[in-house]
């Protein structure tokens, strides 16, 4: 560095200068840190632990409750469920009297991770990719660990999200996370679950906003040519893809054929292609269920149809194909002006009569996840008995992607995703006591119980 | 004798009835009375009374007690098992407005949501299936000052004037914050943008407001002097349509009602308020509110808030759903809204959120979607609570409201039904036939490919500047 030039007087002014620039800088950031930065967004993962919670009220969901029954967690896992367990040494011993134990909740339509705030703060926002068609725009590369929604949702007792990007005709791959972990791959169950498709709308009304955003129901012959047009993209994709797999495989098997380049997004589409993972079709209206369906049969695909809120119109046809629906419309408001005022709090009542198979979602990108077990309940009150309404948030989302070895219900071998509460799980007056995830004892904080702690005594 | 009465009364009942139907269910002839026996009450102010009778006459409750008598027309429901409550009061309703912002304007003072209200909304109808009764339909977030609030009964199947809640204090609607600023942009290319577009202009266009208002008001009242001493030959002021509701909330007679987020901004409008001598009646959504929690206990000010909503834009992502318990606890008059026709349906569970999050006992929890509203209304003489003497605007549960599996059966105004699940599940065959016949019916037929959906026969002349309508037309 040259000497400076100049008097010596305002040389040291200007390091003194500096050095309060400094110094303020460094207090405003621990300030922050005091207020906004609560310990819960901070990266540490609590230990996997060894734990007996003894004489509680087991909601097993595959099987009968247990009055008086003990679990052991082990190494992240249920290790045994019964009347009673052999302690290890040194296990933390969890008193269950008075309290209840059920398996974590599973939402399937949520987008969590991806958008801290959608008004405001563009700059959070990462569920739609630029374009139709982006099978390889993966939600797993993009979720934030650190998102306040996370810890928010927890501790209302979901332990696990399908996180899906949205947009365009192919939207990308959705990931199924734990609601733990400082890093997306300690999060990670299953990174790339399932693809998303859009189906293409046909009419008007419904959507987040129950027809705020209404849809010009124009001529149907028209929409449904748009809409052909639009599958017909999808289509060529997808056979572009199924070829560019089998190139991809003789060339592996045969380096003397000519090797056929990379392109990243027809390689992803390859196990959905060859039907080894899920096609999510995000559908509510009839005519888009069977369109829908329609497709993944023609282009032999995996599916699972998101939104359903007209599922229940084509019930036998779901069944006869047995493809499961995730029913995000509980809270929404019919979409019709003549529909019968309960028909979408009924809907999983009638899907269950019909034999098909289904589960209950919240249907948002974030912060109202925490109420899963709301939408459960209402349905219950409209003719879903308790206990299915209790499977619909967790061991038939578990089912539905394939992951019920690990998820879903409290059996020896399924991972410790574990709520103890003082009451149901599904009733908003019941709190939760202790959460474990992964076998690890998560603190029951958040963003909000620590604004509460910082402001509830202000005087 | 009686018999006679009964019947005259019977008679005039079913001549008085509109001849139109609506789409609501309807009862030929309502009962001028209805006992509910041996029901769990949930009177809010006089705690929770089990195996009790209510007795409903000429639209008020007549009793509250064990084994009532009625007479022998009554309607007797039987109320084993079931819960009563007071129906349930939204503070924040933008239900049957066919527009919400007149946003073109900061200060819409001058128009009144009572001009845009239609009372055909079905959404009405699935609100009161959520055992809602009152609604305050409110103006926007548009503008810092929007428009005047109308108190509603939901009473679907009537014309609009009946829905008017008679003698609800008269409101206004102000808002802060980010949607203000949003409004400052318009839509359209070349107009020019809308002032304020900070929270700086947001306070400097009240403060404007009220400047003006005051001013006003010295105006006209040293005029009603002049006139009250007997001057002759004076001219009166003229007229000022958007600075009289203003003057309305300097004297005390008209509620404000004021959208806000932000902490500070909640401390602006205080101070500003105090600085002209009002009160804000209401905070609506004040989710930063727990952090001003005493500021807002000192202005005796209420609050209308989320149960649970945050972070859907900046300005709610440090709401928190604590705030019930914190400002009950500071001693702010506090309800749970909606603002939202879909949210509305389910304020029951919405009031329960205070137990689960903060720790409000039941009592407390309950008044959040009872009294509470219908204090921060002024309506709290009429409804809010299961007295003698209040309206009989009720709704009876399957179960604890507080339940998430609880369902309404019955909902009351003014002592007649207006929601019956019985009767809505029983016309539903009848409706479904209905559907079918108008499916099939010629106009209704989906077009052969390439045509335009038939449109209906217009019932007025198409051109807009048309004032008269000179009836059905070719």
């Amino acid at each position: 560095m040259n000497a400076r030039r100049g008097d010596t007087a305002t040389a040291r002014g200007g390091e003194v200068f500096a050095a309060v620039i400094l110094i303020v800088a460094m207090a405003s950031i621990s300030f922050a840190q005091q207020i906004g930065n609560p310990t819960t967004q901070q990266g540490v993962l609590p230990p996997r632990g060894t734990f007996v919670i003894r004489n509680a009220h087991i909601v097993t969901v595959s099987g009968a409750d247990m009055d008086n029954g003990s679990i052991l967690i082990r190494d992240g896992k249920i290790e045994a469920v019964g009347p009673s367990v052999n302690a290890p040494a040194g296990a933390h011993q969890i008193e269950g009297r008075g309290l209840s134990v059920y398996p974590g909740m599973i939402d399937l339509g949520t987008s969590m991770g991806l958008v801290e705030v959608p008004q405001g703060a563009n700059g959070t926002v990462d569920t739609s990719e630029v374009g139709e068609l982006n099978p390889n725009a993966k939600a797993y590369v993009a979720i934030n660990p650190h998102s306040a929604h996370i810890a928010v949702t927890r501790v209302d007792g979901v332990t696990n999200a399908l996180s899906s990007p949205t947009g365009g005709l192919i939207s990308g791959q959705s990931a199924l996370i734990n609601l733990l972990g400082t890093s997306p791959r300690e999060m990670a169950v299953v990174p790339y679950a399932a693809l998303v498709i859009n189906y293409p709308r046909i009419g008007g009304g419904g959507g987040g906003f129950g027809g705020f955003f209404q849809q010009q129901a124009g001529n149907l012959s028209d929409t449904l040519a748009a809409n052909e047009r639009q599958l017909e993209q999808i289509r060529k994709m997808l056979r572009d893809a199924e070829a560019y797999g089998r190139a991809r495989d003789a060339y592996k098997a045969d380096p003397k054929l000519p090797r056929p380049d990379a392109n990243v997004v027809l390689e992803s589409l390859v196990p959905y292609v060859r039907g080894e993972r899920p096609v999510i079709f995000r559908a509510d209206r009839e005519a888009e269920i069977r369109g829908a369906l329609k497709f993944a049969e023609e282009m032999k695909l995996k599916p699972i149809i998101l939104g359903g809120d007209d599922a229940f119109k084509v019930a036998s046809l779901l069944k006869e194909k047995n493809v499961p629906v995730i029913l995000t419309g509980i809270f929404s408001l019919p979409n019709a002006e003549d529909d019968f005022y309960d028909q979408l709090y009924e809907s999983p009542s009638k899907l269950q009569q019909a034999g098909v198979r289904f589960a209950i979602s919240t249907g948002d990108s974030g912060p109202e996840v925490r109420n899963l077990g709301l939408y459960a309940g209402m349905a219950s009150a409209f003719g879903l008995s308790k206990a299915d309404a209790l499977k619909s948030v967790t061991l038939y989302p578990a089912q539905i992607l394939n992951v019920a070895d690990r998820l879903g219900s409290i059996e020896p071998g399924k991972t410790a995703n574990l709520v103890v509460t003082d009451g149901d799980l599904l009733e908003i007056r019941t709190h939760i006591r202790y959460l474990f995830i992964d076998g690890r004892q998560v603190p029951l904080t958040s963003r909000h119980t620590e604004l509460n702690e910082a402001f509830k005594d202000r005087k | 004798m009686k018999r006679l009465t009964a019947q005259l009364l019977l008679f005039s009942f079913l001549i008085a009835f509109p001849v139109s139907f609506a789409r609501a269910q309807r009862t030929l002839a309502q009962p001028n009375e209805t006992l509910i026996k041996n029901a769990t009450v949930l009177t809010i102010t006089h705690g929770t009374l089990s195996n009790t009778d209510v007795l409903m006459r000429n639209g008020k409750i007549a009793a509250v007690g064990k084994n009532l008598n009625a007479s022998g027309n009554a309607r007797v429901i039987d109320g084993t098992g079931k819960y009563v409550m007071p129906g349930i009061i939204d503070c924040h309703s933008h239900s049957m407005l066919d527009t919400i912002n007149e946003g073109t304007l900061a200060v819409t003072s001058m128009v009144r949501t009572r001009d845009v209200m239609n009372p055909e909304d079905v959404d009405l109808y699935r609100e009161l299936a959520g055992g809602v009764t009152t609604l305050n339909l409110l103006h926007g977030s548009a503008n810092p000052i929007g428009g005047l609030n109308t108190v509603v009964k939901i009473k679907y199947g009537r014309p609009a004037s009946e829905f008017l809640f008679p003698g609800a204090m008269p409101g206004i609607k102000f808002a802060l914050g980010e949607n203000v600023k949003r409004s400052s942009t318009p839509n359209q290319p070349g107009v020019q943008r809308r002032y304020p577009n900070t929270r700086m202009g947001v306070e400097e266009t009240i403060r404007d407001a009220f400047t003006r208002a005051r001013d006003y008001k010295t105006t006209w009242d040293e005029y009603r002097a002049k006139v009250a001493k007997g001057e002759k030959n004076l001219i009166p002021p003229r007229r000022d349509l958007q600075l009289e509701p203003l003057v309305e909330i300097l004297e005390g007679k008209r509620y404000v009602h004021a959208h806000c987020y932000r902490a500070d901004e909640i401390l602006m409008l205080i101070s500003l308020a105090d600085e002209f001598g009002f009160k804000i009646k209401t905070f609506q959504h004040v989710l930063e509110g727990y952090k001003v929690a005493k500021e807002i206990a000192a202005h005796g000010a209420g609050a209308s808030i989320f149960a649970d909503s945050w972070a859907y834009k900046i300005e709610a992502y440090d709401a928190i759903p604590y705030t019930a318990a914190i400002l009950t606890r500071a001693g702010v008059v506090v309800s749970m809204n909606s603002d939202s026709d879909e949210r509305a349906r389910r304020l029951n569970i919405e009031a329960a959120k205070a137990m689960h999050y903060g720790d409000l006992t039941e009592e407390q929890a309950l008044k959040l979607v009872t009294i509470n509203p219908a204090i921060q209304l002024g309506i709290q003489d009429r409804v809010g609570s299961i007295e003698v003497g209040k309206d009989a605007d009720l709704a009876i549960w399957n179960g604890h409201p507080f339940s998430v599996y609880s369902r309404v059966d019955t909902t009351f105004i003014d002592g007649e039904v207006f929601f019956d699940r019985q009767a809505d599940l029983a016309r539903r065959a009848d409706l479904a036939k209905e559907r079918t016949t108008l499916e099939q019916a010629e106009p209704n037929k989906p077009p052969a490919a390439g045509q335009s959906p038939q449109r209906p026969r217009g019932r007025r002349p198409s051109h807009v500047d048309d004032d008269i309508w000179e009836g059905d037309q070719p």
